[in-house]
């Protein structure tokens, strides 16, 4: 049997991925848009639907970022009401560790995990970044060398309060008046560098005990905490041979943690364009990408890597002369740094434009957000199976460009003929996310011996 | 209708606020942990259009003690995060309040803020929130970040009881007013989709909140678009002079506690004179007794219950609220009184879930009408409407505009 490719549907972001300006673009606000891509995807039979988080507005210059969709509804909160309106989908937010703590997180990831009968998973993001801290208590005090420490300090908590519930806590027996099997059940105590707490947590042990854990980090420290914490990694490489070093990247390296190549799920986010014809496609796609790029998002772009302030540039003329500013505070915030060599991206961008004539938008045009897969719904459907029979992928997070319907076609279209090649599931089979990811169900251990209740009555 | 209609609420809590609710539930003892169960009593309390519901929590586990986690094994223990269990309930409602509760000592304000306009944009307007202090060490402890003394009900007046309680009270004022300038730091118009200027935002329309206190300091603006009430409600429960006060500056409705309606006229009375003591603008509190109830069909089979569930609990029940064992006329008649004596509603907790819930939709709902004292039905509009309050301009936008 070939392997079974795993689907997700990204809802689509504040980045100028998602195009307001057109149309078809519907409210990034309003509820319907989030069930009209949620049940799309569940259509489809995805495995889950995912939603990024943001903490604060990004900013350029200064000033609130104002060319991208801006504003988004709590990531948490949404999906507990997305449980509602479907009844597989797995629901996977996008969750800060540097501004929350592990019990209130834990017991909100395992609340929806209740509500919604086992669907729950949980991107795992650390930031350090103070710009963020100004909405929050403690400010930016995470140091950036400790993010990761911190994300594995905290989904180790995390599962430790998921697990501290036993499985039969809970006996319910009327007649003989015990609720409990044993008094005051959850009891945990956790003692680390990050957090040092004790008590008694307060959910009963969830249907998938532990959420399922997505880590999107590429440097090596995010692939080795993917390794040895996360049940799926969902970082970009392009081509097929970058695809396919990388997933035998993380995937060796999951002995160490004693885990199996098939703990860690390879699942990273594409985006897709498609047309009756490829022509017709690669001209869809081409129309896409301007409209992503706006003369004044061209601009804005070539802020974020030369680090000035561009706003007096034509954006149908030629690029700086002068380099980028390395040495100064980024000119863009809330978001992650793209170009680690700065200059020498520049210059490569510089040489490209003059080779090829192009003016700064029709350049940005060219070097940024080139979709994933372009083609007819047959072209891509074997695009994206060949990347996964070829060990380039597990599966992959589709990012729509519109909302909400950047879905249908994909649905419509691509996925019966994934299921013909019987590489797409066409019903599903479990109940849970971990169900349909084919992920071994989270252990099971009773209580651990160093944290016996304290106190127990006789029966 | 001869008289204005009473505001009616359930407070949802477990299997009921009886300790040994679970023992006689109609429910599954697990049923708390299940979408299912939420769902039906919702559509129970929306199906006799009841204002609102209020969902109980508490970032430490349900104990018999002030402060710790105790060693009974025959009560209910566990329960899931209220902002979820209400926001899993707002898609398959249309028109009942969801007032979950939070702490406001171990959380963000930044996070309660962007929860609660989501949850008011899932419902289309329907979104409250209650929140509370956390005073004891148990859930302090589960934070790790400060240090709280043990709570002792027998210490409660000394001098550093005082101190800490009049600080928490503080920092949730505090974190109140974040929340508050959070849902008004976008204009109702920010978003504008200028496609010409390729702009997606006015950001002049966005506004920093740069709230600077003794526990917190928040930038702003929130990450989420003004909600559809612009500002969802605020509930709090208060017992004395402090919670009043605090009532009284931020909330829109006060949930009082009086044991009669003599009692219940005196609370009316202080929580007025607080309002003015703080001078509170706009529209004043709705002020809503609690009452834990116990209802049957006569007022023997209701007291014959409660001595049975007393007697499973293995003492007598007390509350901070006072507890009425009857039928549903004689609550009806209670009621009537109390809402003569100046409340302006109720919030009712049923001893047992589903039983008293039952009893409240399809008995004692009933009887409040035949008596003109409630709404036949919804009058439709968000919740804001149904409490009679307006929905306010954001603060930023009249600054602006000024």
């Amino acid at each position: 049997m070939p392997k079974q490719i795993i689907l997700a549907a990204h809802f689509p972001g504040v980045n100028n991925t998602t195009v307001w300006s057109d149309p078809a673009s519907g409210s990034q606000v309003d509820f319907s848009s989030f069930v009209h891509l949620a049940r799309t995807a569940e259509r489809g039979k995805f495995d889950f639907f995912f939603l990024a988080e943001g903490l604060r507005l990004r900013e350029q210059r200064g000033r609130i970022h104002d060319l991208d969709v801006v504003g988004r509804p709590d990531t948490l909160t949404v999906l507990a009401a997305l449980a509602a309106v479907t009844t597989h989908l797995g629901l996977a937010g996008t969750l800060n560790t540097t501004f929350r703590e592990p019990y209130e997180l834990a017991r909100q990831l395992a609340s929806l995990d209740h509500l919604s009968g086992g669907r729950a998973a949980w991107n795992v993001v650390t930031t350090s970044d103070a710009f963020t801290g100004e909405n929050f208590r403690r400010g930016g005090y995470l140091d950036r060398a400790l993010r990761y420490d911190r994300a594995a300090e905290f989904v180790r908590t995390a599962r430790q309060l998921w697990e501290s519930w036993p499985a039969d806590a809970i006996t319910g027996d009327r007649d003989g008046g015990r609720y409990l099997t044993e008094a005051a059940p959850g009891a945990f105590a956790h003692h680390g560098d990050q957090f040092d707490i004790a008590g008694h947590f307060t959910v009963p042990r969830s249907p998938q005990v532990h959420p399922v854990i997505l880590q999107a980090g590429d440097s090596p420290d995010g692939r080795e905490f993917a390794a040895s914490s996360a049940d799926a990694i969902f970082s970009r490489h392009g081509t097929l041979e970058d695809g396919q070093e990388f997933y035998r990247d993380v995937k060796s390296r999951l002995a160490r943690h004693g885990r199996q190549p098939d703990d860690l799920k390879v699942i990273p986010g594409v985006t897709f364009v498609l047309g009756d014809t490829d022509a017709e496609a690669q001209e869809r796609a081409h129309h896409i990408r301007r409209q992503q790029v706006s003369p004044q998002t061209a601009i804005l772009l070539l802020e974020q890597l030369w680090n000035r302030d561009l706003s007096g540039y034509d954006p149908d003329g030629p690029l700086p002369a002068e380099d980028p500013d390395v040495s100064g505070d980024a000119i863009s915030r809330g978001r992650a740094g793209m170009y680690p060599d700065p200059v020498r991206t520049a210059r490569h961008w510089r040489a490209l434009a003059e080779e090829k004539g192009l003016g700064i938008r029709d350049l940005i045009i060219e070097v940024t957000g080139r979709q994933s897969f372009v083609g007819t719904p047959r072209q891509v459907a074997e695009r994206m199976n060949h990347f996964v029979q070829s060990d380039a992928a597990d599966g992959f997070i589709l990012v729509p460009h519109l909302t909400p319907g950047g879905l249908d076609d994909f649905v419509d279209r691509v996925v019966p003929l994934l299921q013909e090649r019987g590489v797409f599931r066409t019903e599903y089979a479990g109940t849970t996310l971990r169900d349909h990811l084919g992920l071994s169900p989270a252990a099971t251990r009773r209580r651990p011996p160093d944290l016996q209740p304290k106190v127990t009555v006789p029966a | 209708m001869t008289e204005k209609s009473l505001h009616l609420a359930v407070a949802l809590d477990g299997l009921g606020w009886h300790p040994a609710a679970w023992r006689l539930s109609r429910a599954d003892a697990t049923a708390p942990l299940t979408a299912r169960y939420w769902n039906a009593l919702a559509g129970e309390a929306e199906h006799a259009a009841l204002d609102l519901l209020t969902i109980e929590d508490s970032l430490d586990l349900q104990t018999s003690w002030p402060d710790g986690t105790d060693d009974r094994v025959d009560e209910l223990r566990g329960r899931l995060d209220a902002v979820q269990i209400a926001s899993r309930l707002a898609p398959l409602t249309r028109h009942i309040g969801l007032i979950p509760t939070t702490s406001t000592t171990h959380t963000e304000p930044f996070h309660l803020s962007t929860a609660i306009a989501t949850l008011d944009h899932i419902s289309g307007g329907r979104a409250g929130w209650r929140p509370r202090v956390s005073a004891r060490r148990a859930e302090a402890g589960h934070f790790g970040r400060r240090d709280i003394p043990p709570l002792d009900l027998a210490r409660l007046d000394e001098p550093e009881t005082v101190r800490l309680v009049g600080d928490l009270f503080a920092e949730a004022g505090d974190a109140v007013e974040v929340v508050r300038r959070l849902w008004d730091s976008w204009q109702d118009d920010a978003v504008i989709r200028d496609v010409p200027t390729g702009r997606f935002v006015d950001r002049e329309r966005l506004h920093y909140i740069d709230f600077a206190g003794r526990w917190f300091s928040v930038k702003g603006p929130s990450i989420v678009p003004r909600p559809p009430q612009g500002q969802p409600i605020v509930a709090a429960l208060a017992h004395s002079s402090v919670p009043y006060a605090f009532a009284a500056r931020h909330a829109d409705i006060v949930f009082v506690t009086p044991i009669d309606a003599g009692h219940a006229a005196a609370i009316v009375a202080e929580v007025r004179a607080a309002e003015e003591t703080v001078g509170r603008v706009g529209a004043p509190l709705r002020v809503l007794a609690d009452l834990v109830v116990l209802l049957d069909e006569t007022s023997t089979l209701a007291r014959d219950r409660r001595t049975r569930l007393d007697e499973l609990h293995g003492a007598q029940f007390t509350s901070d609220a006072s507890i009425v064992t009857g039928t549903p006329g004689e609550l009806a008649d209670l009621l009537a009184e109390w809402h003569r004596a100046g409340v302006d509603g109720f919030r009712l907790r049923p001893a047992v879930l589903p039983d008293d819930l039952t009893a409240i939709t399809r008995a004692l709902v009933p009887a409040l009408r035949d008596r003109g004292l409630f709404r036949a039905g919804y009058p439709g509009g968000m919740l804001r409407d149904l409490l009679g309050l307006p929905r306010p301009v954001s603060r930023y936008a009249v600054a602006a505009t000024a």
